[in-house]
């Protein structure tokens, strides 16, 4: 008998897995449960667009109508908390068994914490729509923000807050923002952006502690002064869901490991999205964690084809993007395989900064511009890079010679 | 009465590429084949309202900037994830070197 498909996780991954095993025309049953009280939504716009709005909008992957249409069964406000993987059970925070034939584990990542015991009420993380509301309740002209990280998430919402007309200081350990996986001409421009629009960037600066009184939260600086915020928002990375994977004797490795078709340890239990590591056939098999939303969207759709038995490997090339005031920034691939860069301007003051391996491999392109300038290009290198193309430096680098050449040589 | 309306000259726009074009307060695609043919729809985005021409044409598919939303540019039907709703497509013809569109009736 027929057991159907369980998701457990119902955001990007979970939502698209869902609807694409109906597209693939999967009849039994589809059940998606998701922690939280909303329909699946997306969530890139949290820190950008949606936090900007005079009231957030969620925006939903899937309608109450759609999911009803295709027979998703979709539990929200529930947590997994056990599988029972030889029954086949997923035992759910109300007492609920749902069966499965397939398991997809598409539970994501949540915040990292900072490692202080107390902080909460002025000490918040962004990952939820409804941290969405909180932050942006916060968010008005002549309050004062204090970003703990210089990451994507807290940039953007700097960024955010700025247009609201907010006071901002970010501060981040490292020597600059952006370290992890973005070239530091591309950082810098990124760090003008804030300061012409008067965010305070503070680099280098460790946090020896935090004081919430309640009323506004006092952070001491390592090096010695004080930062006095309404609100700290704390964007220091994130980390894997895998308690409910881990507990039920599934190989963890930084996230969940699967295969190449997305197969955890067990062979009925997939895994998808931020909550997973997989090997990436073009850097050598190399096993990586993303925490971005096309590799859920790509993931959630792959999984659901896996589920139905296509034995089909991820093959996508990594890419994310970034928008900040007018500037967009997006990355393909992994730039820090790369042993030398090539640069190409794109004019308005737009470029792209492509990545060659040793052996000459185009291995990740970086671009910043103003509005959607560099898009078209990143695209075609993505093109490029997942077929391990090695196009000569000098074409590259070149205004004149176009992308789309190089791809079909 | 049939609206046709000049969008650019022929050879403004490669073949396999697309171009923007603005028209009473409207804003629409217009894009050349790999066959050399001329095609048109609106011009953004159903899913963020982002300019598809900042998008990559390959064959006969437009796919957005921003997040690879992908569409049958001659059809305007939407492939995939994340769109879900077509766009509207425009009929167009060239005339002495001259890219036409029927925008209204």
């Amino acid at each position: 008998m027929t057991k159907g498909m369980v998701i457990i996780g119902a955001g990007e991954c979970g939502g698209r897995a869902a609807l694409a095993l109906r597209e693939l025309g999967y009849d039994g049953p589809v059940t998606l449960v998701g922690d939280e009280p909303h329909l699946p939504y997306e969530r890139p716009p949290l820190s950008k667009d949606a936090m900007v709005a005079d009231a957030p909008l969620l925006k939903a992957i899937a309608s109450e109508a759609v999911l009803a249409e295709r027979s998703i069964r979709h539990i929200h406000s529930l947590q997994a908390v056990a599988i029972d993987r030889a029954a086949h059970v997923v035992r759910l925070s109300d007492g609920s068994v749902p069966t499965y034939d397939k398991l997809l584990l598409a539970t994501g990542s949540v915040p990292r914490k900072l490692p202080m015991p107390g902080l909460d009420g002025r000490c918040v993380y962004l990952r939820t729509f409804n941290d969405a509301l909180a932050i942006r309740a916060h968010l008005s002209a002549g309050n004062r923000i204090a970003i703990i990280g210089g990451g994507f998430i807290g940039l953007e919402l700097a960024a955010a807050a700025r247009r609201l007309g907010a006071a901002v200081t970010v501060i981040e350990a490292q020597p600059r923002i952006l370290m992890r996986g973005v070239p530091a001409e591309i950082a810098e421009i990124i760090h003008q952006a804030h300061e012409a629009e008067g965010v305070k960037i503070l680099c280098g600066e460790g946090i020896a502690a935090i004081a919430d009184n309640g009323a506004e939260v006092r952070i001491a600086l390592a090096g010695g002064h004080d930062i006095v915020a309404d609100l700290a928002v704390i964007g220091i990375g994130a980390i894997p869901v895998t308690g409910l994977a881990a507990e039920a004797g599934l190989i963890i490795d930084n996230g969940i490991a699967v295969d190449a078709e997305l197969r955890t340890s067990d062979p009925d239990i997939f895994a998808a999205g931020d909550c997973c590591s997989f090997p990436l056939a073009i850097y050598g098999g190399r096993r990586v964690r993303l925490e971005a939303w096309r590799n859920a969207q790509e993931q959630g759709a792959l999984a659901a084809r896996n589920m139905l038995g296509a034995g089909e490997a991820h093959a996508a090339v990594p890419w994310f993007w970034s928008d900040q005031y007018g500037l967009t920034l997006q990355i393909a691939g992994l730039s820090d395989e790369g042993r030398s860069i090539v640069r190409r301007e794109l004019g308005d003051g737009a470029f792209i900064l492509f990545h060659l391996a040793e052996d000459g491999r185009l291995v990740a392109a970086s671009g910043i511009g103003p509005g959607n300038a560099v898009a078209r290009d990143v695209r075609l290198a993505e093109m490029l890079i997942a077929k391990q193309a090695k196009p000569a430096p000098e074409a590259l680098g070149s205004q004149t010679v176009k992308l789309k050449s190089l791809l079909a040589a | 009465m049939s609206n046709w309306v000049e969008a650019c000259d022929a050879g403004d726009i490669d073949e396999e590429d697309v171009m923007r074009f603005d028209h009473g307060g409207r804003t629409f695609a217009v894009y050349r084949s790999p066959d050399d043919e001329y095609f048109a729809t609106d011009g953004l985005c159903t899913h963020e309202k982002v300019h598809l021409a900042d998008g990559l044409v390959m064959d006969d598919i437009i796919e957005c900037p921003k997040h690879n939303g992908r569409f049958n540019y001659k059809t305007g039907a939407a492939r995939g994830a994340p769109v879900c709703v077509d766009l509207r497509t425009y009929p167009v013809k060239v005339d002495a070197g001259k890219v036409l569109v029927r925008i209204g009736w």
